[in-house]
């Protein structure tokens, strides 16, 4: 018997008029997920958590929380919670008052919402603030208390937009690790929005790639970067480089392309229905330079290098295409490639992989 | 270095600044000054006295006038924040709402109109209906033109606050009123008490409309001084105006400080 799946997305779809925000989107979200929306803005992200928190409703399709349609019930009634994007704290109440807010609602009895608001602010490391105002914190300090208010009442799922964008660099990082900690202490459903690829490859447990009001592709953040199924996913994620080509053979999952390098490359495939026009992708740090340049190789000439600090990205022509090969720093330094140099670089066909137009 | 090029340096500003408010506030400080005059001529010096403020307080057809201006303000400010706050959220929050912009016209029609027209409209109409009873004229009346004075602070505040909060209190298990009671009302309160302030001002002030449904037992403050200057100035006006000074200085106040504080909380 399979769990019981936390949400269920069935057959979405939503119009702001004569915009299609969502179109046909389907997928379940597993209990105790961590569970990401990566997509570029505009790609119905936001649109889709806002569904599930009851701030939107679907033009078409179901929602399902633990089985159950949530399509018809008000925000207010959902057992889901929202951190929100710019934190939405009440100014006026303290910071206790914002965390006990949830749990007046539910009619918790006094002296429960107490206890709670206290081990609340103890587990988001808040607890000597709990009578200031929200316009006496930073922002590191408003997203725990927007945590902490939302995780209060105990929801079945948590959702949250965007919720490191406002945060510095380094203030984003220590937070990841706080909501992956806060994630498994408490069992809770995660539901998280957002453009940064780094970060959603760095806490999910699976992403869903969302592109155009579509799901592009749903899995775990390697078979995301590693086996993307089409090239909106090998271009989103992560850097790339598409040589155009043409299928000549196909068997299932397997391939053969004539690439405009002028090889043939055999390996795995997605989206390819009929030989014809299809694309090769192969990741930067995939290629080899040189002493690593194995399986498919060919000549080419270094038109650009880019020192980057712990990499080092360079642009190598080669029959008339153009390679973005990426090497890391002790490589790149022992290489000693410049430009205008001809250099020999190959790849592992198992590295690369083909995908439909 | 180079001497810093402010505004506060042009020449002849600080003279043009010290007439431009000497004749904004000259008067009024005459008024003030000369309502501790014991002179019963208005314009001579004859030496500190309370007794104009005795006699004012004192006078019955003047206080009678003063209560029924208080109570006609209150219940204009009441009722004209009560329908200014309901139109302000069906305006700033209705989903889809049709002709958003026409109703917001609609509120604000009395602020266009000259306010003559209104008062002689009002006066036909009650008239035809035979609505005779002072006080209650005057409060229906007022509150057709206090009601936009109040709905723009109202409004102005509504929209300048993020609907983020709103949805996170429904987020959290609140039910569309507990959320209005919590969370918008408390937000927009500095915006309700300015409106509401300006209201009640407002039907203090009124002259037109008030003058035209004047009646027995409806005689507002404003009429019966008047109806006093008719007769020549006492100095009894003088202590009445310093009077109302006051108050004003003390509800203007109120109102800066709770929007200062709003502004800062929420900024």
């Amino acid at each position: 018997m399979s769990r019981q799946s936390a949400i269920e997305i069935a057959g979405v779809s939503k119009q702001f008029g004569d915009f299609t925000a969502l179109d046909h989107v389907d997928f379940k979200i597993q209990q105790n997920e961590f569970f990401t929306l990566l997509g570029p803005s505009g790609c119905g992200k936001t649109t889709l958590l806002r569904m599930i928190a009851g701030f939107e409703t679907p033009t078409q399709g179901d929602i399902l929380l633990n089985g159950k349609t949530i399509s018809d019930s008000p925000a207010h009634r959902r057992k889901i919670n929202t951190v929100f994007q710019n934190y939405a704290l009440f100014p006026h109440m303290t910071l206790a008052q914002n965390v006990a807010f949830g749990l007046e609602n539910l009619g918790w009895a006094k002296g429960d919402i107490k206890s709670r608001v206290d081990e609340m602010l103890e587990m988001v490391h808040m607890a000597q603030f709990a009578r200031r105002k929200p316009d006496q914190l930073s922002g590191g300090q408003k997203q725990r208390i927007a945590l902490a208010r939302a995780l209060a009442p105990k929801p079945e799922v948590l959702l949250l937009d965007e919720p490191l964008s406002a945060l510095d660099l380094k203030l984003r990082q220590s937070m990841r690790d706080e909501l992956r900690r806060l994630q498994r202490e408490t069992g809770i459903t995660f539901v998280f929005v957002t453009h940064d690829q780094e970060e959603a490859l760095d806490m999910s447990d699976r992403i869903a790639v969302m592109g155009n009001g579509r799901v592009q592709q749903i899995g775990a953040p390697d078979e995301i970067y590693e086996a993307p199924e089409n090239r909106f996913v090998a271009d989103f994620i992560g850097e790339t480089n598409f040589l155009d080509g043409e299928v000549t053979a196909l068997d299932g999952d397997t391939a053969t392309i004539h690439t405009a390098l002028g090889i043939d490359v055999t390996t795995t495939q997605s989206g390819v229905t009929a030989p014809g026009p299809a694309v090769l992708s192969i990741r930067p740090e995939k290629i080899g330079l040189e002493a690593q340049a194995e399986g498919e190789t060919r000549e080419g000439t270094v038109v650009s290098r880019n020192y980057m600090g712990g990499f080092t990205h360079y642009t190598v022509e080669a029959g008339g295409v153009s390679l973005r090969v990426s090497r890391r720093n002790a490589q790149a330094r022992a290489d000693r490639i410049e430009v205008g140099d001809t250099v020999t670089l190959g790849f592992q066909p198992a590295n690369a992989r083909i995908l439909g137009q | 270095m180079r001497k810093q090029r402010d505004i506060r340096s042009y020449p002849g500003l600080r003279t043009l600044s010290l007439v431009f408010f000497a004749w904004l506030y000259l008067p009024i400080g005459v008024v003030i000054f000369y309502s501790f005059n014991s002179n019963r001529l208005v314009s001579v010096w004859e030496g500190f006295s309370t007794k104009w403020y005795v006699s004012a307080l004192q006078n019955d057809a003047l206080m009678s006038s003063v209560r029924v201006s208080l109570i006609v303000a209150l219940f204009s400010m009441i009722f004209a924040t009560t329908i200014a706050l309901l139109a302000a959220l069906v305006i700033t929050r209705a989903p889809g709402l049709k002709m958003r912009r026409v109703s917001e016209t609609v509120v604000n029609l009395p602020l266009l109109l000259p306010e003559i027209v209104l008062a002689v409209a009002v006066l036909i109409l009650f008239s035809q209906v035979g609505l005779n009873s002072g006080m209650f004229r005057l409060v229906l009346a007022h509150v057709a033109f206090c009601t936009p004075f109040a709905f723009m602070p109202i409004r102005a505040r509504l929209q300048g606050m993020s609907l983020d909060v709103e949805e996170a209190a429904r987020d959290l298990y609140a039910p569309p009123l507990t959320v209005f009671r919590r969370v918008t009302l408390p937000m927009i309160m500095p915006g309700v008490f300015a409106g509401a302030m300006t209201a009640f001002v407002i039907s203090m002030d009124d002259f037109i409309t008030s003058n035209m449904l004047n009646s027995g037992g409806g005689t507002t403050l404003p009429i019966y001084i008047f109806s006093l200057i008719r007769q020549g100035t006492t100095p009894e006006l003088n202590a009445i105006s310093t009077l109302l000074i006051l108050v004003s200085l003390i509800l203007a106040t109120i109102v800066l400080i709770l929007n200062a504080r709003a502004m800062r909380r929420d900024g």
